[in-house]
């Protein structure tokens, strides 16, 4: 993944924001990499960047050669479902489904039908909810949840998984397991990892730390 | 991917999950007080049909002036109808040296097909039903004749060649002819007997009539086979029935029509209601699907698929729904209607799916499908909503929306009455609602904590409000109209034919005679009758061009064939109104200025300032239509299609008319006055206006019964409303119980919110629905306008205390589970 120039500005009421400064770095296949910062620092806007979901005032994200914003929407969306993984702090399950079938979803979207309730069934197994397939989100407990989301995170094979505050909402030693889980499928899938959070010692793990102050890189 | 497939799958699970079952109950409810509606107009409406057809004796009937053709009865036959002829013609009638010109009208066996022949055994005697038809060589005559030949029953009565018996009095006949005033005395016999008589030669005027009854289809497929009918052969249905009947039938109609319009409006409200909440409820899921890697154009399919499956699905459940109710209702209200009524058809299955479908394309599907714009950052800030939508997406759902009360209405006036006052209702309940939110705003410091709370509440979820404040209105609206004026309508229809009606016309009344028949009835202790001056003429030309019967087509030939009564007046009826030109002013008297009646200026293309002549006794009468009136013919007042301003046509021979409301009790007056006046003609009128009353009845029953339907959606709206933000009040409520609130705090700013939602939807409905009332009373039902108080206490009343309860109850589940439950599940 190639950043390059990356600027997010935002008008409100007090004139012109910047929100994200002249942000340029690159990331290597199968590495880990941490985007630090107190909040307010512009982690979550550059990963609603990196992922394509926003689109910056100026500047480019290339990612495996393809320029994220030169395509369109519907584009990018298409290449989140086939490239990227997403964990979030306050999971994003869907509430209606049963984890099998939140962790089904991408892959039915990606068109991989067929595949996908075997799939599933198996990366559950994986994260240790063998037993809770057919629960809904609302019964199951935050650290489950979490786990569901990242069975669904990996359910594509993605080379980029994008975290955001993956630990957020859990206690420390949920939270140890659920990074430890995180980084063990990472490896196994050989994704690219970039996880945004505040918590160093879950940067520590990471083999890179890119840390935001008030919208600018600081430090690499 | 098969997306279809994975969208039922998606169906499937949001339905476990819960989130389609408020969308499908308003629909379900939508579609099953149309269908019910549907059904039941259907059916009342095929029962009020064939009581209407009593009044041709028949369901259709072909009318010549030459014996029926044997193809036309073969027919008849082959189409599986019943069938009976009639000849009719005028004729002397003997009795000793007394003659009078009789109305002659010979019957084959099963005569009438709808309706019964009444006879009694002396004049004025208390009547029977008729099980068959006079047996040859006898004859039933009228009240009228018998005074005037001065015979009873049992006596011999010469026509023609040949010598009849008199066996009964004759005192109803359905298909008594549809001109009350141009109807000699009646004399029935058996058609065996006629060529006996030897009246029938070549040249006389007869009119033969086939009558035919089955059902619907049956004579349906009888009226495609014989059109077109041969040269001097005529077609008449229902539709040609007296105009009395024909104008309650109509307004008949529209009471139905207006109660299965208000349920659709209703029901189109709540479905938009519940798609609001759907998508709002959705916006995640669907910010997640993006995230996932869903096109815009997947979630529009998704969303699509699913809505179509479960607007399929409602729309049947919603017929079978319907059907249902329509069952068990008409099950309780059979005893109270008089007629059996014919089981429903099947067009009100397509009517309802047709109608389900597309209040869910006009309603729901454009708020769902708005959901492909949900900006995928929603994921990472979920305080990210959808961008705000322009007019357009609603432009296509009152487009469809108009177009479906148009069909549904089934008349385009009806239709448009609607629309509009839907239109305006909601512009001014916009209006309102936009002045209410800011109000509030103003409002907020100066109440205690909870109020704060509720008039945030409703100050925060501005646009929100706005819809939902909309939405209780037209709710209330649509009940207010349904409880409070639909009463007033259907009782001032019904005072329209008040009981005291005049139910007797004499006419013939000698300008000699007038004085003697006020002291007559004065004598007799009854109030003095208005009489009103008529000339007989026949319209010769127009614009001074001759006419002719020949040419005009068939009812208008008939108009010109007859002569009409004129009469003069100098003040417009009170059951008359002007609706084009002026009425003249007392200045203006003397000018030859004539005021023609709307329907048959109509028929015979007559306009406004053409010049009519009229010959009148032999002299020829010139006068210029000023004015168009409307008529209410079933008010059975005495009504003239032409009158002439004061001045123009007293010099022309004239006799009287008038009528006068007879008791039962006093019968024996008819008999007298026939005794002291003996050129005098009654007309009893009773049998139809018991025939309009009837019919007036049992509509009001119907509209009650339909009105149930109505309220139901009425209430779903309303429900639908309160639930659009249900989940956010959990939210919210729980958010405060968390903070320490207590369940009194709590309640008082739920009530305290819809409490003040309910009170000023309510006000603002008062006003709608006085204002529609007066508009469909004025322009649609013509009926008289009576201000009703009542409404503006309910309004705001129900309104207030309605709402405040309902939201009361939805809120229960903050207050009796645990906080931190609420929180997570919602």
């Amino acid at each position: 993944m190639q950043v390059e120039g990356l600027t997010r500005q935002v008008t409100g009421p007090e004139g012109v924001l910047l929100i994200l400064q002249d942000v340029s770095f690159s990331v290597m296949p199968g590495e880990a990499c941490a985007i630090i910062g107190t909040s307010g620092s512009g982690k979550t806007t550059l990963l609603g960047l990196l992922a394509g979901l926003d689109v910056p005032s100026s500047g480019r994200v290339r990612l495996d050669g393809v320029d994220l914003f030169a395509l369109n929407e519907d584009a990018r969306a298409q290449l989140r479902g086939r490239m990227i993984g997403f964990v979030f702090q306050t999971f994003q399950l869907l509430p209606g489904l049963t984890a099998l079938e939140n962790v089904m979803l991408p892959l039915e979207l990606a068109g991989r039908s067929r595949e996908a309730r075997d799939a599933a069934r198996e990366l559950l197994e994986r994260v240790g909810l063998g037993a809770r397939l057919r629960h809904t989100p609302v019964q199951l407990s935050g650290g489950e949840q979490q786990r569901v989301a990242i069975a669904r995170a990996f359910a594509t094979r993605p080379k980029l998984l994008l975290a955001d505050e993956p630990t957020g909402n859990l206690d420390q030693v949920t939270g140890e397991r659920i990074i430890d889980l995180l980084f063990e499928l990472s490896r196994a899938q050989n994704s690219t990892l970039l996880l945004v959070t505040h918590d160093e010692q879950l940067a520590q793990r990471c083999n890179r730390r890119l840390k935001l102050d008030a919208g600018r890189l600081v430090d690499t | 991917m098969n997306l279809f497939w994975f969208s039922l799958r998606m169906l499937a699970r949001d339905w476990r999950a819960g989130e389609l079952r408020v969308l499908f109950v308003a629909l379900l409810i939508a579609v099953a007080s149309v269908s019910a509606v549907g059904f039941s107009v259907d059916r009342v409406d095929r029962a009020l049909h064939r009581q209407a057809n009593e009044l041709l004796g028949a369901d259709a009937l072909v009318v010549a002036d030459h014996p029926p053709a044997p193809d036309v009865v073969q027919r008849a036959h082959d189409a599986g109808l019943k069938s009976a002829e009639t000849l009719s013609f005028a004729s002397m009638a003997l009795a000793g040296d007394k003659n009078q010109l009789a109305e002659v009208k010979a019957v084959s066996e099963n005569y009438p097909l709808r309706g019964e022949l009444r006879i009694a055994q002396q004049p004025f005697a208390p009547e029977q039903r008729a099980q068959t038809i006079p047996p040859p060589g006898t004859v039933w005559a009228d009240a009228r004749l018998l005074s005037q030949l001065a015979l009873k029953v049992g006596d011999v009565i010469t026509l023609g060649a040949t010598q009849l018996r008199i066996a009964a009095v004759l005192t109803h006949e359905p298909d008594r002819g549809s001109d009350l005033f141009s109807i000699g005395p009646r004399l029935l016999m058996n058609l065996r007997d006629v060529p006996a008589t030897q009246l029938i030669q070549t040249g006389s005027r007869i009119r033969y009539r086939l009558l035919v009854a089955g059902d619907a289809q049956q004579v349906q497929n009888f009226r495609a086979a014989v059109t077109p009918l041969g040269p001097g052969e005529k077609l008449e249905g229902v539709e040609d029935a007296r105009p009395e009947v024909r104008a309650a039938l109509e307004r008949a109609k529209r009471f139905l029509g207006l109660a299965a319009l208000v349920s659709v409006l209703l029901a189109a409200v709540a479905c938009a209601m519940s798609a609001r909440r759907f998508t709002a409820r959705h916006l995640d899921n669907c910010a997640i699907m993006r995230c996932l890697g869903a096109r815009q154009s997947t979630i529009t399919r998704i969303y699509l698929y699913q809505m179509l499956a479960l607007g399929l699905m409602a729309s049947l459940a919603g017929c079978a729904a319907g059907y249902a109710a329509q069952g068990v209702l008409t099950g309780l209200l059979g005893q109270l209607m008089a007629v059996q009524l014919p089981p429903p058809s099947l067009m009100p299955v397509l009517t309802g799916v047709a109608t389900g479908m597309l209040t869910l394309l006009g309603f729901v599907v454009p708020p769902v499908l708005a959901l492909k714009g949900v900006p995928t950052l929603r994921v990472l800030r979920r305080e990210i909503g959808l961008p705000a939508r322009g007019v357009s997406a609603y432009l296509f759902g009152a487009a469809l929306f108009i177009l479906l009360l148009l069909w549904q209405a089934g008349e385009v006036k009806l239709g448009l009455y609607l629309v509009a006052s839907t239109a305006a209702t909601l512009a001014l309940l916009a209006t309102a609602a936009f002045a209410l939110v800011r109000a509030l705003t103003l409002m907020r410091g100066r109440v205690g904590v909870a109020w704060r709370f509720g008039l945030a509440n409703i100050v925060r979820r501005a646009s929100g409000s706005v819809a939902q404040i909309m939405a209780i209105g037209l709710g209330l609206t649509a009940l207010l109209l349904l409880t409070l004026v639909r009463g007033d309508l259907l009782a001032s229809w019904q005072g329209s034919l008040p009981q005291d009606a005049p139910n007797r016309f004499v006419i013939n009344i000698q300008p000699d005679q007038l004085g003697a028949l006020r002291e007559f009835f004065t004598r007799e202790k009854m109030p003095p009758p208005e009489v009103y001056p008529m000339v007989r003429g026949r319209l010769v030309a127009v614009n001074g061009t001759s006419i002719s019967p020949a040419n005009y087509a068939d009812q208008a030939a008939r108009m010109i064939e007859r002569e009409f009564n004129l009469s003069w007046m100098a003040q417009l009826p009170g059951d008359n109104r002007i609706s084009a030109g002026r009425w003249w002013s007392d200045s203006a008297s003397g000018e030859h200025a004539l005021s023609v009646e709307e329907g048959i200026a109509k028929t015979l293309g007559i306009a406004l300032g053409d010049r009519l002549t009229y010959n009148l006794a032999g002299q020829e009468f010139t006068g210029v239509v000023t004015s168009l009136r409307k008529v209410e013919w079933d008010s059975f007042r005495v009504n003239f299609f032409v009158i002439a301003a004061p001045g123009t046509l007293e010099q022309y021979p004239a006799s009287y008319i008038t009528s006068f409301y007879l008791p039962d009790a006093r019968q024996p007056l008819l008999s007298a006055l026939v005794k002291s006046f003996p050129n005098l003609t009654i007309i009893d009128v009773a049998a139809i206006m018991t025939q309009v009353r009837g019919i007036i009845e049992r509509v009001t029953l119907a509209v009650e019964y339909i009105f149930i339907f109505t309220l139901a959606a009425g209430v779903m709206v309303l429900y639908a409303a309160i639930q659009s933000t249900q989940h956010e009040r959990l939210h919210d409520g729980a958010m405060l119980r968390t903070l320490g609130a207590s369940r009194w705090q709590l309640l008082s700013g739920v009530a305290a919110e819809f409490v003040v939602l309910g009170f000023l939807s309510g006000l603002v409905a008062a006003f709608a629905a006085s204002a529609t009332g007066y508009v469909l009373a004025e322009r649609l039902f013509h009926l008289p306008y009576h201000f009703n108080p009542w409404l503006w206490l309910m309004g705001p009343g129900l309104g207030a205390v309605g709402v405040g309860v309902a939201g009361l109850l939805g809120s229960v589940p903050v207050l009796r589970h645990p906080p931190l439950y609420t929180l997570r599940e919602v």
